[in-house]
């Protein structure tokens, strides 16, 4: 039984790295993740993952916004303390729709971002799940995990039939960040 | 997503040959792995000098006080709000380069968009200072926040345009920064993999950990989209709220419905002035030319020409209303502007903003770099004017002909705004020399589709149409990063 933890395959064009994906997927080996160095669309069909719900939270934050500058305004402008301007209504709407506005878009980009750090794990400090340095650099590295994934040789194969310029076999999934 | 080639016609986003992801990552990130050279240093030691200017005349203003300025009973607003409204409106070509040239897909904002970014964040906090100083006791400052007080509460009052542009000009920097430090995650990500010891330590806490997987570039991708959406609408808004500062009042040659979108074509003409002016220079001090390249400048110019004449159709439309609201007071303040004692401040932004950039409608002027240096310095200083214009010879010949005064800044009053500028350099230098210029990710999307390189290929491939292959190779003549020899022997 060999300690190998995971293979990763190293591509020098994305265009090569999708053309093994494929052909990792025709043969039935499950990938473990793909790190890039830019963002590729279709990978994500590809390999089954969902579309992203920052959208719909985006839209929650900002509602929520919206109603907290509105809420807010009418208690300090018309209930705590109306003032008498000319005569005119203390509830003066058009007055409030920059502020609603502006809050609405606060809210809606602090809201996602958090939620995006969340769902990411991501926060100062995080010690970096990183499989490969030159992933974020300029190789297009593709995971596949050893123990369920129980043939090198053909996953090598295959990597190297697609166009991979290297396969390594990791005993240890992160390189270490002391 | 690089299955499909660009159009042969579209003029390259990156020249160069032999370029590679790694070289790519390499050419930017020179000015940050490794030690700065003697350019840097003497912009840094002049920028720095400045700034320290700066904290003097600002610590003096708070110790005196206002007094010190050069403002009178008549003229209660004039340097200070120039220099506000001047570096909030540099600040708008940094959002609008990153949101809303996004959502119209022009990929030439990949190599620009980050320093535009950086540089719209140091313009605020710029603005902010004046904005702060202008209080005159500044430690007063949170009163402008609707907060729970012992004096009633008393509220602050949210009919006032004030208060909108308290909300606005937060948001604006919080919402710019978030968007900005968000694209920077998978860069710091890159300078982290490539540094050992304590560098590493920094950039790995500053990277919050990025990976780089597809769950990360998936959500990336769409809280890109997302704030890009939410920052157009954003950015349309800080420059209107800051114009009603002023629309909203009696004051006549301020109380103008056309104030909004006026202000708005200026701010974005002032923007893309200043990120020529930062740009050009640093193109060529850091050799990034390859990736800032002729046509970015030129795109840069179509911009600042469009924009300019908007402002110029708002300059001219404004005298007419004038004219034609038959209101004397209004006619006097435009009268007053063209040929009274300020005159010689509103020929010069007319000369700057509204003549001057029509030069650029000259191909050779719009792709030669040291006239659209020239020029966005030009653009500058007639902004600057503009504001002063708006703001002094409006307030200080009002209604009540008795209080009539002129305005005569103090030498406090110009170190604060020279300072200022220094500030801006200092930030900007330095974030240089620590983050990456160019958003590297963003421009090795590039790299397939759009550069010099993969368009040459194909045409040597010879799939591409004869004529349509040498219209391109003519457009390549006004880049100064590709030299004509090297395509000789293909």
């Amino acid at each position: 039984m060999s300690n190998v933890k995971y293979i990763l395959g190293h591509f020098e064009d994305p265009d090569e790295m999708m053309h093994g994906l494929d052909k990792l997927l025709e043969n039935n080996i499950g990938i473990y993740d793909v790190y890039t160095p830019m963002p590729i669309h279709g990978i994500e069909e590809k390999l089954g993952y969902k579309r992203s719900r920052l959208p719909i939270a985006a839209f929650c934050f900002g509602i929520t916004g919206t109603l907290t500058a509105i809420s807010m305004i009418y208690y300090m402008m018309v209930y705590d303390w109306p003032m008498n301007i000319g005569g005119k209504p203390s509830l003066a709407m058009p007055d409030f729709v920059p502020i609603a506005f502006e809050l609405t878009i606060l809210f809606a980009a602090y809201g996602m971002m958090f939620t995006f750090f969340y769902a990411n794990h991501l926060f100062p400090g995080r010690a970096p799940r990183v499989m490969d340095l030159r992933a974020t650099n300029d190789r297009f590295v593709i995971a596949i995990d050893a123990k369920t994934n129980p043939y090198p040789d053909k996953i090598e194969n295959l990597l190297k039939d697609a166009g991979a310029v290297e396969v390594m076999h990791n005993e240890r999934k992160y390189v270490s960040y002391e | 997503m690089s299955a499909h080639n660009e159009s042969i016609l579209r003029e390259p986003l990156i020249t160069g040959t032999n370029i590679t992801y790694s070289k790519i990552t390499d050419d930017v990130l020179v000015p940050v792995e490794n030690k700065p050279n003697m350019a840097w240093w003497i912009g840094f030691g002049i920028a720095l000098t400045l700034a320290l200017t700066w904290v003097v005349a600002i610590s003096y203003t708070f110790w005196v006080g206002l007094g010190v300025w050069g403002l009178n009973k008549t003229v209660g607003w004039a340097w200070d709000i120039t220099g506000f409204v001047w570096w909030v409106g540099i600040g708008h070509a940094g959002t609008l380069i990153s949101a809303v040239l996004l959502l119209f897909r022009q990929n030439w904002r990949n190599s620009i968009n980050r320093s535009a970014e950086a540089m719209t964040i140091f313009a605020v906090i710029c603005a902010a200072t004046y904005i702060i100083a202008h209080m005159g006791r500044p430690w007063l400052a949170y009163w402008v926040f609707p907060l729970p007080n012992q004096f009633g509460s008393l509220w602050v009052n949210f009919n006032s345009p004030l208060i909108w542009d308290v909300f606005a000009i937060s948001t604006y920097f919080s919402v710019s920064l978030v968007f900005w430090y968000t694209g920077l995650l998978p860069d710091i990500a890159t300078i982290r993999d490539r540094a050992s010891g304590f560098r590493r330590k920094v950039y790995s806490i500053l990277s919050f950990g990025w990976a780089g997987s597809v769950k990360n570039w998936q959500r990336f991708e769409s809280v890109s989209l997302i704030l890009a959406g939410i920052s157009t609408p954003l950015v349309l808004s800080v420059h209107t709220i800051v114009s009603m500062d002023f629309a909203t009042s009696l004051e006549p040659g301020w109380h103008t419905t056309i104030f909004p979108p006026y202000f708005v074509a200026g701010a974005i003409f002032s923007g893309f002035a200043m990120v020529q002016t930062l740009l050009l220079i640093a193109r060529k001090v850091m050799k990034w030319e390859n990736y800032i390249t002729m046509f970015h400048i030129e795109s840069m110019n179509i911009v600042i020409i469009v924009t300019g004449s908007i402002v110029g159709v708002a300059y001219l439309t404004e005298l007419f209303v004038a004219w034609y609201s038959g209101v004397e007071y209004e006619q006097y303040a435009f009268l007053n502007r063209i040929s009274g004692p300020y005159w010689w401040a509103y020929w010069s932004m007319m000369t700057c903003n509204v003549i001057s950039p029509q030069l650029f409608w000259f191909k050779k002027i719009r792709t030669s770099i040291w006239a659209s240096w020239v020029l966005s310095i030009v653009v500058n200083i007639g902004m600057w004017f503009e504001r002063f214009v708006i703001i002094v010879t409006s307030l200080h010949r009002d209604y009540l002909p008795s209080s009539w005064a002129m305005f005569y800044p103090t030498p406090i009053d110009i170190l604060l705004f020279v300072g200022s500028i220094g500030v801006f350099f200092t930030l900007f230098l330095l974030f240089l020399r620590v983050l990456p210029g160019i958003a590297m990710a963003e421009v090795k999307l590039l790299l397939k589709t759009s550069s010099d390189q993969a368009k040459q290929k194909l045409i040597r491939e010879g799939t591409i149409d004869a004529e349509q292959a040498e219209y391109y190779q003519q457009s390549l003549e006004k880049f100064d990063s590709v030299s004509k020899s090297d395509y000789a022997k293909t």
